[in-house]
């Protein structure tokens, strides 16, 4: 709408559209050709990876000498999904996966207003977080072993770990860059301390925070191998890590895609989520 | 209280007053932005400030809307000292700064939201107060699906809903082509004879400083003083036309001529003014 006109005649609709109107165009968005382009490249991947099995490819630097075939995957991934222990193994999984993940988001976030919101906290707070930052998680498995009374809480204070940095940092950066004038106009409206951190900061932020989450979750099932490699029993991550030392080689790769497809799933629901949180953030992306 | 009402009630408070406000702004070097302002300003009056570009205009305005302290004088309103930012001074900026993540409707009960208005009744006078400027069925729009003439009149009711005694305007229609900003001129000169709120209005628009405002105070180059005071002694409610009055034109050279020997002077100093920013803590 580039006038003031529509103003004369209040009512009528603009290109804008409602804020209600929530398309599910996201999951088409692309034309059929190039969905099946992308499809073929898939298939074709598949297609090199059997025939470089199968022929025992062996490119000097990298070998597929040992490597199982996709067709041996899809029948070790057939025993698994027959297998009465597939249930406790995803359930287990996920119980770490999301405990680690949802304490990482707590802490993640309140850690993160505070830095974002105070030099105090940035000057007291960021220093000792950024020295625990590059240390990976399969660095913390000894310590987790000593430091928690279950090796369950070892294991999901490891993808908690996975998880915490990224929520923590987009969270940060999320509420720094939100718009001071927001903040000033409302204060000038009446806005007091907690009310400006609770209508404009963190949902200012969210965007960004979001972002954080959907990393953060990738990022915590790719430490549930390294978590689980502290399991007795359960867990895809066990499973992967005991086929390896059973060299049971079909197995490890059912584990890693499983790992990868729950990964990608939690990380899509993730943004899912945002989307709907946020019907405005693409309303502004779409006018601005 | 209805929008009747409270336009009724129009108060008689909204007294400014300046007393040798000097500006130190913090920079790489801190810099002196303001210099020995002293102003009254009475309640119910509407005064435009103009001048050179970073003379300060934006800066004395922070200060006036609480975001800001002066680092000398005194500034009060109706005998108050102004402490800091509070609902009884309202603020619309040049480009809108509404919550991007509320309706229009929601945005302009924000106010009433803050002083603890129950939902039901802020929603309903946020509804009047949106029909109040021309923006009847568009409640439910997010600020971004509004045009920016649109999204100013949604700041200036979110602002008024407050009921105000002050309202200070940033170069609030500096952003919009001329036949909106004409538009606006109008309905902000009809709400404030309806409610009487103090307006203290920054522009570099002449013309828009003339055609609103009772008196005209024309700032110096940095750090700004006030150099002149122009009273705009033009009948309300003034015409469309009025612009081309010889009343008008006078005044207008009068202003052109202080404005332009300012700019000149700036340009011999050949500071080029940083650009003004909010303080951190606001």
């Amino acid at each position: 709408m580039s006038s003031e006109q529509a103003l004369s005649a209040p009512g009528i609709a603009d290109a804008g559209g409602r804020p209600g109107g929530f398309p599910a165009a996201w999951l088409a968005g692309l034309p059929v050709g190039r969905l099946l382009l992308r499809a073929a490249a898939l298939l074709a991947c598949v297609a090199f990876w059997q025939a470089a099995s199968v022929l025992k490819f062996d490119f000097g630097l990298v070998t597929f000498r040992y490597v199982p075939a996709p067709s041996d995957v899809i029948v070790a991934g057939w025993n698994l999904f027959q297998s009465p222990k597939l249930a406790s193994h995803v359930v287990n999984s996920l119980i770490r996966v999301f405990s680690g993940f949802a304490a990482a988001t707590l802490l993640g976030i309140v850690v993160g207003v505070l830095i974002g919101r105070s030099r105090r906290f940035e000057d007291t707070l960021l220093p000792p977080l950024e020295v625990l930052r590059p240390i990976p998680g399969v660095a913390w498995i000894p310590l987790a072993i000593l430091m928690f009374p279950s090796s369950e809480l070892s294991m999901v204070f490891i993808t908690f770990m996975g998880a915490f940095f990224p929520i923590l940092l987009n969270t940060v950066h999320g509420v720094e860059a939100v718009d001071r004038r927001l903040i000033a106009s409302s204060r000038s409206l009446g806005a007091g301390r907690w009310s400006v951190l609770a209508e404009v900061v963190v949902p200012g932020a969210l965007p960004s925070i979001v972002t954080g989450l959907a990393i953060g979750m990738g990022t915590s099932w790719f430490c549930l191998v390294t978590a689980e490699m502290i399991a007795g029993q359960y867990g895809i991550g066990y499973y992967t890590w005991e086929s390896y030392t059973l060299q049971n080689y079909p197995d490890i790769v059912v584990g890693m895609l499983f790992i990868g497809a729950f990964g990608m799933a939690s990380s899509g629901l993730i943004k899912l989520l945002g989307r709907v949180l946020m019907p405005w953030y693409r309303i502004q992306e779409r006018h601005s | 209280m209805s929008i009747a009402t409270q336009a009724q009630s129009g108060s008689k408070a909204g007294r400014i007053e300046l007393r040798d406000i000097a500006i130190h702004l913090p920079g790489k070097v801190r810099f002196e932005a303001v210099r020995q302002v002293s102003t009254t300003i009475a309640a119910g009056e509407f005064v435009s400030i103009i001048g050179p570009s970073g003379c300060g205009k934006s800066t004395l305005l922070n200060a006036v809307a609480g975001y800001l302290q002066p680092s000398g004088g005194s500034l009060s309103v109706d005998g108050e000292p102004v402490g800091g930012p509070g609902p009884d001074r309202g603020m619309v900026f040049q480009h809108n700064s509404l919550l991007p993540w509320r309706s229009a409707l929601d945005n302009v009960a924000f106010g009433l939201k803050m002083r603890g208005v129950a939902r039901a009744e802020r929603l309903e006078r946020a509804r009047e107060f949106l029909e109040l400027v021309g923006l009847r069925g568009f409640a439910d729009r997010y600020p971004a699906q509004l045009s920016g003439g649109m999204q100013q009149r949604v700041e200036i009711a979110r602002v008024l809903i407050n009921n105000p005694r002050v309202v200070l305007m940033d170069e609030p229609f500096g952003a919009l082509d001329a036949q909106t900003r004409e538009r606006m001129q109008q309905l902000l000169l009809d709400i404030w004879g309806r409610f009487r709120p103090t307006v203290l209005f920054v522009t570099h628009d002449i013309d828009e400083a003339l055609i609103l405002s009772d008196r005209v105070l024309v700032m110096t180059h940095r750090p700004g003083r006030i150099r002149e005071e122009i009273v705009v002694d033009l009948p309300r409610p003034r015409p469309e036309d009025i612009i081309v009055s010889p009343e008008f034109i006078a005044l207008k050279k009068r202003c052109l001529a202080l404005v332009q020997d300012e700019v000149r002077q700036s340009l011999i100093g050949g500071l080029e003014a940083p650009r003004i920013e909010l303080p951190v803590e606001a």
